[in-house]
């Protein structure tokens, strides 16, 4: 996976995860381009489109689009399963690294956090509360 | 969605956060966040020592400000303490704030890597995992260069958790990715391997990732990985929904992990163990079994994650395009989901078939879907599906739906969307062209074309029909005949005009003897168009005219009278001025003879690759056209467009198998010797509209052809590889051919030209090269008409040059069509100085027999030159600072060539130094400067060349700073001249 991208209805950007070094330039330039594209296709249309030399897939749950660019050889269908996935989880590093599946069971990520849980006791609320501010502000 | 911190502690930075989100104004917002760095910074600034905690928050805050996109440019410090606390949440908010804000050149980054190194050492696995996600997440090569090599230790370490393995793995694939050559093989990849048969499923997925990358360099290290990825999946695969638990989803189990092997096999060609393979087929077929069960649940994700792994099975099969029983069966699957009421399985069912349609077993099978595949076309909601069905029709078609096809592409195109309209127009063009039983219908769907979606027929679609046109003799009255009552229309396209005007130009004498079509009617009709036109197709309607002089005398004293209107002779545009007074010359002062000789009929063009097939692949990328085969499946093929010669006098070029168009029998170029500029003209419409017909080749030009190495005899011999079919590993690459390097010296002062071609396959280089980067165009061109399979260019590094070049390549599809060609892009980081260039070693098979080649990539280190201008004394003093013997290297050697001093010169330009004049006293000799960029060091060189016309010998002397340099430079630019 090449890059990520939680976008609203609006086109606010809401996370973006890169998995290749971009110029931030270059990463506008995706972002705009990507989310107009996204934003412009109807509810029924497929998932999946093609766009230079990539392939995006992007799921809509409410108000909020997950899309993602995958390499040509990889698998449309089990990318829509990572957001699906993803959206359940909302703790990027320890499913996703490096723009491959770390880790596909929703159990040991779990156990993975409260590992670090057990470190300290007042724990993983910080890490929950990071990446939710993540979410909220875009950089 | 997590919940919102409680109670733990960092009130102030959830006070801060309210505020903010409280803010009316963005004014507002600003004077807090102003407010709230000030005490931040008087905090760190202040002379008591903050404790853990407050480091934290106030880093917290930090982060937090600049996520709402302001500049911070302090903390860094604090952040970087943080790393060596040992509570969580204190290390965590570190690796966090460095992350997202510590950039690579920061000096901080030797304190970073510190800390990083003492978690990776501490053995707590939490500890070690954030270590390893930072250098994810940075990723940046001076990571790479300080943690690469520890990684793959902790990876294959006995004692490393299995949390660790699996953030040491995608770690290092991840630094892998971003800089190949810092991850060291060695003995840790054989264990590496071994993790495919690890206990903890988590593990094996992110190894499958990491085997799947690495395998693709050094397949053969990773070759054992076939079996153990075979056995796992067989597991997998035969397992009930709730054997693998939590990888279980949604009752199939681990399917991450089954698409994971999926893909890492289709690295490799077939297991030749047949026990292994025996197995693999089985699970292949258990897949495709278990589609046609009821499905366990409604649910889209089960759904999804089935089929994910049911179209990673079938790109499988495809891959390895061996078993016949397998290919029918995935085509069947596919046909059944081409009626599914998923848009996104109808959309993946389409895309894969196109990639089914290409193999021998199962084209047949795919074309019974033809029906649906219109009927989508038509009927799609969606652009994107449509598109998909618009490329599966193209790959599907051959000659016996090409009628059917051709037509119905051309009906979508009325309606089609602005953005897949010209792609369609190239398809329907190749797809006329390709499959045309005779030409009258192949010259109505061109024009069809035209009227249709004239906009979008590019410059090669027109180009190609009057290529066609003029070669075949049979159509010739037709397309008169049929353009004539095309340009009838009111409004006609302007590339209608085009076609019209050339045609005519050239054959409308075939048509002169029908009253409603005589000479004068012709030009009146082209003539009422002439000033709707552009310049461009004003100058080809000029060129017309004088032609109609010399077909149609009667029109003579209509046509000066045009030329010599004002409005032409003192025409703006100098182009169709110079044209209006050439031929107004040329028609009063040349004889009838003279004018019959020089505005004789186009001769035949000389074959070349279909332009519009190399356009369509260059809008789609590689690999586009080759569903698209040659006439091999075919058996009528030989029928019109095999057989039928234009000009049966010719002597034919032995071509291995009949060319489809027959056109490469035409005489080979025969193109006329260009009597006058007049017949220039015309030549140079195939030249795009800038043409310069009164000017020769450019000086550069001329250089280049004089360069161009001479066509080889017929190496074929060299290609016939007696080694046994299987596909060879990289490292066992053949030798260089005996003439590598010469035609690697061929490009020593160049940078684009045929590098090498035999009668099978030629191969083209473009490149540029800027300080110590270059991008290299690799064109492989199919001679042949029938298609090369498993078509794989890979470049090696010999010897130590992996550590002084790096070349990144794209992998090009493994099938090349016959007359296609492919282009392979090469991009290249010169990191120091090297003496030998890179190998690319070209395999393929070409009817059932491999063939390999391996040729010297034209990249030698004065590629990296940078040229300098200097004065004078700038010169000589430095000429006198590399006085030391070692940095001399000379050589005196007799001229291979004439001594030109003007190719003497371009020569030097082309290798890439300045040439400064007046430096040396004697104005026949050259001076030259630069400076030869490398990623790790610079290398300046001054060049001195004094030939000697009489003894025809040249002493060539050169000074750099590094001895290997010199006498690299001077051996390489010695055998130029």
């Amino acid at each position: 996976m090449q890059f990520m991208l939680l976008f609203s209805r609006q086109g606010k950007l809401r996370l973006q995860k890169w998995y290749v070094p971009l110029s931030n330039k270059e990463k506008k330039k995706i972002t705009r381009e990507l989310v107009q594209t996204v934003l412009a296709r109807k509810p029924k249309m497929c998932s999946f489109l093609e766009w230079r030399d990539l392939k995006i897939v992007y799921k809509r749950y409410a108000s909020l689009y997950f899309c993602c660019a995958i390499e040509d050889q990889d698998n449309e269908l089990i990318t829509l399963e990572i957001i699906h996935r993803y959206k359940a989880y909302f703790i990027l590093d320890e499913f996703l690294l490096g723009g491959e599946v770390q880790e596909t069971s929703k159990k040991n990520v779990l156990k993975a956090i409260e590992q670090a849980d057990l470190l300290q006791e007042k724990t993983q609320n910080m890490y929950h509360s990071k990446s939710f501010i993540g979410c909220k502000k875009a950089y | 969605m997590p919940a919102v911190s409680k109670g733990d502690g960092m009130r102030g930075l959830a006070v801060f956060i309210s505020d903010i989100r409280n803010c009316k104004s963005k004014e507002a917002e600003i004077k807090r966040i102003n407010k709230e760095l000030a005490n931040i910074r008087s905090k760190f600034k202040g002379d008591k020592a903050l404790d853990g905690y407050s480091k934290k928050k106030y880093v917290c805050k930090l982060l937090f400000i600049f996520l709402l996109g302001h500049d911070i440019d302090f903390g860094h410090m604090e952040a970087v303490n943080l790393l060596s606390s040992n509570k969580y949440t204190e290390k965590q908010i570190g690796y966090l704030f460095i992350s997202v804000l510590v950039n690579s050149n920061s000096e901080l980054i030797r304190l970073i890597n510190n800390a990083i190194k003492n978690d990776l050492a501490s053995r707590n696995p939490t500890f070690m995992c954030l270590a390893l996600h930072c250098i994810a997440n940075v990723g940046s090569r001076e990571m790479g260069e300080a943690f690469a090599a520890d990684i793959p230790r902790i990876l294959v370490a006995g004692d490393s958790m299995d949390s660790v393995k699996q953030s040491a793995a995608l770690c290092l694939l991840r630094l892998y990715k971003a800089s190949p050559d810092l991850v060291p093989m060695g003995e840790w990849t054989a264990r590496v391997v071994h993790l495919l048969n690890d206990q903890h499923m988590g593990v094996v997925t992110a190894a499958v990732s990491l085997i799947t990358c690495l395998c693709k360099k050094n397949p053969d290290d990773f070759k054992t990985c076939i079996s153990l990825a075979v056995s796992r999946l067989s597991r997998i695969v035969s397992s009930a929904s709730t054997d693998l638990q939590d990888y279980t989803y949604y009752f199939v189990p681990a399917p991450w992990l089954s698409v994971k092997l999926l893909r890492l096999l289709q690295c490799y060609p077939p297991p030749e163990d047949a026990a292994v393979k025996g197995r693999l087929v089985e699970c292949l077929e258990t897949v495709l079994n278990k589609a046609q069960e009821p499905p366990k649940s409604k649910k889209v994700q089960h759904s999804n994650a089935k089929n994910a792994i049911l179209f990673e099975t079938i790109s499988l099969i495809i891959h390895y395009d061996s078993e016949p029983n397998l290919l029918v069966r995935a085509c069947n699957q596919l046909g059944q989901f081409l009626q599914h009421r998923e848009t996104n399985l109808r959309y993946l069912a389409l895309e894969s078939m196109c990639t089914l349609a290409s193999s021998e077993f199962s084209h047949e099978a795919v074309k019974t879907h033809i029906d649906t595949v219109i009927n989508a076309l038509k009927t799609e909601r969606d652009v994107s599906v449509r598109q998909r069905a618009a490329d599966l029709l193209y790959a599907m078609c051959d000659r016996s739906n090409a009628k059917q096809i051709v037509s119905e592409m051309l009906r979508y195109l009325e309606t089609a969307d602005y953005a897949i309209r010209e792609e369609i127009v190239l398809k329907v063009a190749i797809l006329a062209e390709k499959y045309a039983v005779d030409y009258s219908w192949y010259v109505d769907t061109i024009l069809n074309l035209i009227r249709i979606a004239g906009d979008y027929v590019s410059e090669e679609v027109w180009y190609r029909v009057l290529q066609i046109v003029t070669n075949r003799d049979d159509v010739q009255g037709y397309a008169a005949k049929t353009v004539f009552e095309a340009l009838q229309a009111p409004a006609c396209h302007e590339n209608m005009v085009k076609v019209g005007g050339y045609i005519l130009g050239e054959f409308g004498n075939l048509i002169a003897g029908d009253p409603r079509s005589s000479p004068p009617v012709q030009f009146s009709l082209l003539h009422s168009k002439f000033h709707l036109c552009s310049v461009a197709t004003r100058a080809l309607l000029l060129s017309t005219y004088i032609k109609f002089i010399n077909l149609f005398p009667e029109t003579k004293a209509t046509i000066q009278g045009v030329l010599r209107a004002g409005s032409q002779l003192r025409n703006a545009d100098v182009e169709l001025q110079q044209r209006a007074v050439e031929y107004l010359t040329l028609s009063s002062v040349a004889s009838t003879d003279v004018l019959a000789t020089v505005l004789e009929e186009m001769p035949p063009f000389p074959e070349r690759e279909s332009s519009i097939l190399a356009k369509l692949k260059r809008k789609k990328g590689p690999g586009a056209g080759s569903a698209l085969d040659d006439g091999r499946r075919d058996p009528s093929s030989n029928d019109i467009n095999g057989g039928v010669e234009p000009t049966p006098s010719t002597v034919s070029t032995p071509s291995p198998s009949a060319d489809l168009l027959g056109l490469r029998a035409a005489p080979p170029p025969a193109a006329p010797p260009a009597p006058a500029s007049a017949g220039n003209l015309l030549v140079d419409v195939f030249d795009g509209p800038a043409a310069q017909p009164s000017l020769g080749p450019t000086p550069e030009e001329a250089f280049l052809s004089e360069l161009e190495p001479p066509a080889p005899e017929s190496p074929m011999a060299l290609l016939a590889d007696p080694a046994p079919a299987a596909d060879p590993g990289p490292e066992d690459i053949g030798p260089p051919i005996p003439e590598a390097d010469e035609l690697l010296n061929k490009f020593v002062c160049k940078n684009n030209g045929v590098l090498f071609e035999n009668q099978l396959l030629q191969i083209g280089v473009k490149s540029e090269f800027r300080q110590n980067l270059g991008r290299m165009y690799l064109f492989y061109g199919n001679k042949t008409s029938v298609q090369f399979q498993n078509f794989s260019p890979t470049v090696v590094h010999p010897g130590d040059l992996q550590t002084q070049l790096a070349v990144q390549t794209k992998r090009v599809a493994a099938q090349v069509d016959g007359g296609a060609q492919v282009q392979q892009v090469l991009n290249i980081e010169c990191l120091r100085d090297f003496l030998t260039p890179p190998l690319l070693s070209v395999r393929f098979r070409y009817g059932g027999a491999p063939q390999s080649l391996t040729l010297k990539l034209p990249v030698t280190i004065n590629k990296f030159f940078q040229p300098t201008e200097m004065a004078a004394q700038d010169f000589f003093q430095r000429w006198k600072q590399l006085s030391l013997p070692q940095q001399e290297a000379q050589k005196i050697f007799k001229a291979n060539h004439p001594m030109d001093a003007e190719v003497t010169k371009a020569k030097l330009l082309g290798f890439g130094s300045a040439l400064l004049d007046n430096v040396d006293p004697n104005p026949e000799n050259f001076v030259g400067a630069g400076i030869i960029q490398t990623k790790a060091l610079q290398v300046g060189c001054l060049l001195r060349l004094e030939p000697n016309a009489q003894a025809q010998m040249y002493r060539l002397t050169l000074r750099t700073s590094k001895e290997p340099v010199s006498r690299h430079l001077c051996e390489l630019l010695a055998q130029q001249f």
